[in-house]
C-alpha cells in the first residue's frame, strides 16, 4: 500500500490553471481568480467527467454518419462516384501509394475510432476509482491529447482536393454530406480530451477538502 | 508610476518556487534547473518546467520567420493543376471558401480556423506577448493575450494541413498535372517554425514580467508557501 502522495488539494493549495501560480484560498468553497493572471480558480476542472462524457457520446453518434456517409462526390463526365473515407484509402492502396493509404487509414479510422475507445476507458476508470495503473492511464490521455489533431487530416484532404479539381464541364469534385460529421468528430474528441482532468485519477477518496 | 524590475533579478524566482504538477497535483518544489534542463514530476512523469537558454529572443525570432512565411503562405496559390487545357488553382483559405460554397460552411469554416486564423493569432499573439516581455513588467494584456495564444496553439494545425496537402497532390496527380506553388513550400516551413516557438519558449518568463492582475508589480523572489514535507521533481540535464 502506497502513503498518501502529498498533494496540493490535500494542503488546501490550488495551482492556477492558466499562470501555474500556487496559491492557498481563503475559501474553499470559492477559490475566486488568480491574482496574478486574473484566471478563475478551480480545484478540478469543473464537472470534468459529465462534459468528458458528453463530448466523447456526441462524438461516438457522429463516428457513425461520418463513416458511413460519402465525403466526397465526383463527377466526371455525366457520372457522379461517392466516396467514403474507406472508399478514399482504397482508391489510394489501389493507385499505389499505399504508404499514403497507410497514413489516411490510421489518422481517419483507427485514431478516432481509438479516442474514443480510451476516451471511455479513462472516464470509466475514474469513475469506478479503482487504483494502480495511473502511469498508464496518464500516458494514455497524453497520447490521446498528442495524436488527436492529425484526424483532421481527412478534411484537409477533401478541401484541397475540392477546391483544386474544378476543371467543369470536364471533372469537379464537390464535399460529401460525411465531412461535416467527420468534423465534428475530431472536434468533439479533442474538447473531451481537454475537458478530462488528468488530476482526477490520482485523487483518492480524501484528497479534495471538503466541499459540504 | 509603475517601478520597473531589474531584469537580472528574475531568473532567481526560479529559486525555490513551490509549484503543483498541473496533471497530478503532487506539489513539489522546483530546483534550479542548469539552461536546457527541465524538471519532471516524479509521480505522473509529466514535463513541469524547461528552462530555455533565451526564452524570449530565439522565439521572438522564429516568430518573426513564422509571419513572414504566413503572409506568404496565405498570399499566394498553394498549387495549381492543369488538365486538357483547363487550370485551376487554388489558396489556403480558397480552399476553406470552397468548402463553404459547395455547401458545408461547417467544415469550411473549422478548415480556416485551423489552418488559418489559429496559427496566424497564435504567431501575431507570441510576437506582441514575447516585445512586451522584452520590457518588463509587461502590462497586464500580456498576459491575456499569452492565455489566448495557449488555446490557439491546440487549433493551430499547419503540420497536418500540409500532410493534407501533400495526400490530396497525390490524388490529383492521377488526374491531371499538378504544380507546387510559392505558398505550399512557406507552408512546410510553418510546422518547423511554429514547433521551435513551441520548444524554446517558456510561458514562467511571461509570467515572471507581468504585471499582476491584483496590480501588484511582479515579486523579485517567490513567495513561500509553507508546505511539510515535498517530492523532489526529477531534473534533467540538456543533451550534449
Amino acid at each position: 500500500m502506497m502513503v498518501a502522495a502529498l498533494t496540493a488539494a490535500r494542503q488546501g493549495l490550488v495551482s492556477c490553471g492558466t499562470c501555474g501560480l500556487l496559491l492557498r484560498p481563503a475559501w474553499p468553497t470559492e477559490p475566486g481568480h488568480c491574482p496574478r493572471c486574473g484566471a478563475g480558480l478551480d480545484w478540478r476542472h469543473p464537472n470534468s467527467l459529465q462534459r468528458t462524457w458528453a463530448l466523447t457520446l456526441a462524438a461516438a453518434v457522429c463516428y457513425i454518419p461520418a463513416n458511413a456517409l460519402p465525403v466526397m462526390v465526383t463527377n466526371a463526365l455525366g457520372s457522379s462516384t461517392p466516396d467514403t473515407i474507406m472508399g478514399g484509402v482504397v482508391f489510394l492502396v489501389t493507385s499505389g501509394s499505399w504508404p499514403l493509404g497507410l497514413i489516411v487509414l490510421i489518422a481517419s479510422v483507427m485514431i478516432p475510432l481509438g479516442k474514443l475507445l480510451a476516451l471511455t476507458w479513462l472516464l470509466i476508470a475514474v469513475q469506478r476509482g479503482a487504483m494502480g495503473g495511473e502511469r498508464d492511464h496518464m500516458r494514455m490521455i497524453r497520447v490521446v491529447r498528442l495524436i488527436g489533431r492529425w484526424s483532421m487530416l481527412d478534411v484537409f484532404v477533401d478541401t484541397f482536393t475540392v477546391a483544386l479539381v474544378q476543371l467543369q464541364p470536364l471533372m469537379s469534385v464537390e464535399p460529401g454530406p460525411g465531412v461535416v460529421f467527420f468534423a465534428a468528430v475530431v472536434v468533439l474528441t479533442m474538447l473531451a480530451a481537454e475537458s478530462f482532468d488528468p488530476r482526477l485519477l490520482w485523487d483518492t477518496k480524501q484528497a479534495l477538502p471538503s466541499h459540504d | 508610476m509603475i517601478p520597473t524590475v531589474p531584469d537580472s533579478t528574475l531568473p532567481s524566482r526560479l529559486g525555490a518556487e513551490a509549484i503543483a504538477c498541473p496533471s497530478c497535483d503532487l506539489l513539489q518544489r522546483l530546483p534550479m534547473l542548469p539552461p536546457g534542463g527541465r524538471a519532471r514530476c516524479p509521480r505522473c512523469g509529466e514535463v513541469l518546467v524547461t528552462a530555455p537558454t533565451d526564452p524570449i529572443d530565439q522565439p521572438l525570432a522564429l516568430a518573426v520567420a513564422a509571419a513572414i512565411c504566413l503572409v506568404v503562405a496565405n498570399a499566394t496559390p498553394l498549387m495549381g493543376i492543369s488538365a486538357v487545357g483547363r487550370t485551376a488553382d487554388t489558396t489556403i483559405l480558397g480552399g476553406a471558401l470552397a468548402m463553404w460554397t459547395q455547401g458545408q460552411p461547417l467544415t469550411g469554416a473549422l478548415v480556416a480556423i485551423c489552418a488559418a486564423v489559429a496559427p496566424g493569432a497564435y504567431v501575431l499573439f507570441m510576437l506582441i506577448v514575447l516585445l512586451a516581455a522584452r520590457r518588463p513588467p509587461a502590462p497586464r494584456w500580456a498576459g491575456e493575450l499569452l492565455r489566448l495564444a495557449e488555446h490557439l496553439q491546440l487549433w493551430a494545425m499547419p503540420e497536418v494541413m500540409l500532410l493534407g496537402i501533400l495526400v490530396a497532390l497525390v490524388k490529383i496527380a492521377e488526374l491531371a498535372t499538378v504544380d507546387a506553388g510559392v505558398g505550399l513550400y512557406t507552408t512546410g516551413a510553418l510546422p518547423v517554425l511554429l514547433a521551435g516557438i513551441a520548444v524554446s519558449f517558456d510561458p514562467r518568463a511571461i509570467w515572471e514580467r507581468v504585471l499582476w492582475a491584483d496590480g501588484d508589480v511582479p515579486p523579485r523572489m517567490p513567495r513561500r508557501m509553507p508546505l511539510k514535507t515535498t517530492t523532489d521533481p526529477a531534473v534533467e540535464e540538456p543533451p550534449r
